[in-house]
């Protein structure tokens, strides 16, 4: 048994004629330890497909399966990441505040303080712990993101598009912060992403979904060496052979139909 | 809105509240009906309108003008906002009385408390809407020559409006209020008088007739003030939405 | 150093009007406009403290009666109402006419209903104050950033504390435009309530002193009004910045960005 399985997983928005397909049928699992990265064109439901896994929305048909249990509302192992950064820190609680305040449901006192300022200085924020999120920039708040999945202690990290709006620079440091932590707490990755250089970089694997109603095109399997290294592995041929074939095949992908005018956004 | 009217009419039917205190909704409409009918009705509507309209209109020739003056000098802003603080929460009613001494009980008493009351939001809301100038579109506008007048007419005032609209539909209601306040408690002819000689003769199902007259009238001018708001903000909104996707 | 400049100037201007008004009232023999010296030797001798027991307790007593029970009303409502399109749907129109109603014009109702007492005065400055704070919550709490709440709900935070640590506090804002509106009606409500029906408070006394044509009295009434007023509303805006600090900064700070 997988650690977490995904089993025919459809959802739809709407209903009768207005009923717009996002995801159709998804089935794929992810194995204890792993760094699964889930790509496609856009609009093709990979938000959809990880707000079901996270619990947040209830999917149409299919399930979510986690250790063995269906996941009907957000479970206590997982933990997830969004793209909004400045929308999902809350302005009113300093980066310990923020860290800790997950931790309520876990009871854990005093204690929770202490674990929030351990994973902040985990992600290098160490001397920021009594900063308000507007305070530290774009990067550095999508650091106490991470800290407090972290600190939460999930045995899956789910991350939807999570460095997507930063800059290039910024970008890079946090791919390999989250190699780094992957690394040091065995915590299972699922990482949504739009950008193909990414999922090679980050991945095991790679699961390439068609465009929408989403169904999987093709399970990528990535055999980089480890650790990954920013200038190293993106030399490797392998690395180019494998980001010219999903950028392959997400292009074919693209062009298969027309688009239809309202293909709505992931 | 019928249940809660419906649930209404059933305890003041059976006296669970008593209908010398408040009748059943259907003898307050029955009432209504009869009133609009008569024409102290309308008669009462258009003095506590005229006060509305008037007033609302004179505190808008005065306070827009200043409120561009102040707004678009720093010098000036600086030297008036202590005075504009300290004269704007002065409640307008607290000069019920000296109104009363200098102008009597008529309609200048009323319109003059409609006046002050509707001068500061609009005056302020003035003054916020011209500080708020994008600055880029000012330093464009110098960079294409435009003089002082005509930056002032082609980026200042558009910039201004949205602003200037929420200060009308606040002042609306402001000027609503003051002139009903005037009526009751100075006496000017109008809605509120009749309200309260309603309330004081005993006349219970007139008094609460009235008071949806008046609500109904609130109700309309805002809506109409809402929006007026609503199309200029929309049109500002969207100018906005276009510079951050920029 | 600017600032300090600034509020000089300020300040300066203040005075300079005092003294205008100084002057130009001093040699005045108008029966309407007494010197300003006579109205605050009046002021003086009217409120500290002779009458500030019997006419400003009372008035304050009532003004913080009223604007808190539609403050509790309010954000209670806020929340109930926020949180539900269909609970919006049902009440909105009667929140719209009962909110359109000018206040004042339910005085002689609330004479009716409950006399002439405290309770009528209470009353009504809690029916004019509901509005703009519950209209302000309802906004507030049906506006909050989706993904904060995701993001609470992917944590597991309980429905409870989801309203009280992320809901309540992402609404505050709005809350707190509310209730500086209402605040200023609280005010006008509670004046007129006076005026029309009271044998104590501020607004009673300006009306009486008109009458009795005691005319310093009256100006001190006015300018001690217009004290509380601006009084009571510093007093609320630095409770806001301090609960809201985080907002400011996240607006200037979003301003900066652009």
């Amino acid at each position: 048994m997988s650690l977490l399985e995904v089993h025919e997983l459809s959802k739809v928005y709407g209903e009768g004629a207005a009923a717009t397909p996002a995801i159709s049928e998804l089935t794929f699992a992810v194995e204890e330890r792993e760094f699964v990265c889930v790509i496609g064109p856009s609009g093709c439901g990979k938000t959809t497909l990880l707000r079901c896994v996270a619990g947040l929305l209830a999917p149409t048909a299919g399930s979510v399966v986690l250790r063995g249990k269906r996941v009907a509302r957000p479970p206590d192992e997982m933990a997830l990441v969004f793209q909004e950064y400045n929308r999902s820190l809350f302005p009113w609680m300093t980066a310990r505040q923020n860290v800790a305040f997950p931790l309520r449901r876990k009871r854990l006192g005093k204690q929770g303080a202490a674990r929030a300022e351990t994973a902040l200085d985990e992600v290098g924020l160490g001397r920021f712990v009594d900063h308000y999120p507007w305070q530290l920039s774009g990067g550095m708040q999508q650091r106490v993101a991470i800290a407090r999945a972290l600190a939460y202690q999930p045995s899956v990290l789910l991350m939807d598009e999570p460095f997507a709006s930063v800059d290039a620079q910024t970008r890079a440091d946090l791919e390999d912060l989250i190699l780094q932590l992957r690394q040091r707490f065995g915590v299972t990755v699922v990482f949504v992403t739009h950008d193909i250089d990414e999922a090679v970089y980050l991945g095991d694997r790679i699961v390439v979904l068609t465009r929408a109603p989403g169904r999987i095109r093709e399970t990528v399997l990535v055999g980089l060496p480890e650790p990954r290294d920013q200038i190293e592995t993106k030399a490797l041929a392998e690395f180019t052979r494998l980001r010219t074939h999903v950028n392959r095949v997400i292009k074919q992908e693209a062009a298969r139909q027309p688009a239809s005018p309202d293909a709505q956004g992931s | 809105m019928l249940a809660a009217l419906s649930v209404l009419e059933s305890v003041t039917r059976t006296e669970l509240i008593s209908s010398r205190h408040f009748p059943p909704p259907t003898k307050i409409f029955s009432t209504l009906a009869r009133e609009l009918g008569s024409a102290t009705l309308w008669s009462d509507l258009a003095n506590t309108l005229g006060g509305w309209a008037l007033g609302l209109a004179l505190a808008f020739a005065i306070a827009v003008p200043l409120g561009i003056v102040v707004g678009s000098s720093a010098l000036l802003h600086r030297l008036l906002a202590l005075p504009i603080e300290f004269l704007r929460p002065i409640p307008s009613v607290a000069l019920v009385p000296l109104v009363v001494l200098v102008y009597g009980t008529g309609f200048q008493s009323k319109l003059f408390l409609v006046v002050f009351a509707c001068l500061w939001p609009l005056l302020i809301q003035t003054i916020y809407g011209v500080q708020d100038t994008d600055p880029v579109a000012m330093d464009t506008a110098r960079s294409f020559g435009l003089g002082r007048t005509e930056r002032l007419v082609l980026v200042t005032l558009p910039g201004a409006v949205p602003y200037i609209a929420t200060g009308l539909r606040i002042s609306s209601s402001v000027a609503l209020m003051l002139a009903v306040t005037a009526e009751l408690v100075i006496g000017s002819a109008g809605l509120g008088r009749s309200i309260n000689l309603a309330g004081e003769g005993g006349a219970v199902e007139l008094m609460y007739a009235l008071i949806v007259v008046i609500g109904v009238t609130g109700w309309a001018l805002n809506s109409v003030f809402a929006r007026i708001e609503r199309r200029v903000l929309h049109w500002h909104v969207s100018v906005r939405r276009l510079e951050h996707a920029r | 150093m600017r600032r300090v400049t600034a509020a000089a100037i300020e300040l300066a201007m203040a005075l300079a009007l005092l003294a205008v008004w100084w002057i130009w009232s001093a040699g005045s023999d108008s029966f309407y406009f007494p010197p300003l010296p006579d109205i605050l030797a009046t002021f003086g001798d009217t409120w500290v403290f002779a009458r500030a027991g019997s006419d400003v307790v009372p008035s304050l007593a009532r003004l913080t009666a009223g604007f808190s029970i539609a403050v509790v009303i309010g954000i209670g409502g806020g929340i109930l109402l926020g949180g539900s399109r269909t609970a919006r749907g049902a009440v909105g129109p009667i929140v719209e006419f009962l909110r359109a109603i000018p206040p004042p014009a339910l005085i002689p109702a609330g004479i009716v209903a409950l006399g002439i007492g405290d309770v009528m005065k209470v009353f009504i400055i809690a029916m004019a104050c509901i509005w703009p704070i519950l209209l302000n919550a309802i906004d507030g709490v049906a506006g909050v950033e989706t993904t904060l709440v995701e993001t609470a709900r992917s944590y597991g935070i309980r429905r409870r504390d989801r309203l009280r640590f992320v809901i309540l506090p992402a609404a505050l804002p709005q809350i707190f435009a509310g209730m500086r509106i209402s605040l200023s009606v609280a005010i006008i409500v509670m004046v007129v309530s006076e005026m029309v029906a009271s044998s104590n408070g501020i607004g009673f006394f300006i009306l009486q002193s008109q009458r009795s044509f005691a005319i310093a009295e009256m100006w001190s009434g006015i300018l001690l009004l217009g004290l509380l007023g601006y009084a009571l509303n510093r007093g609320l805006t630095r409770i806001e910045r301090r609960m809201l600090h985080w907002h400011r900064a996240t607006r200037s700070s979003a301003l900066a960005r652009t």
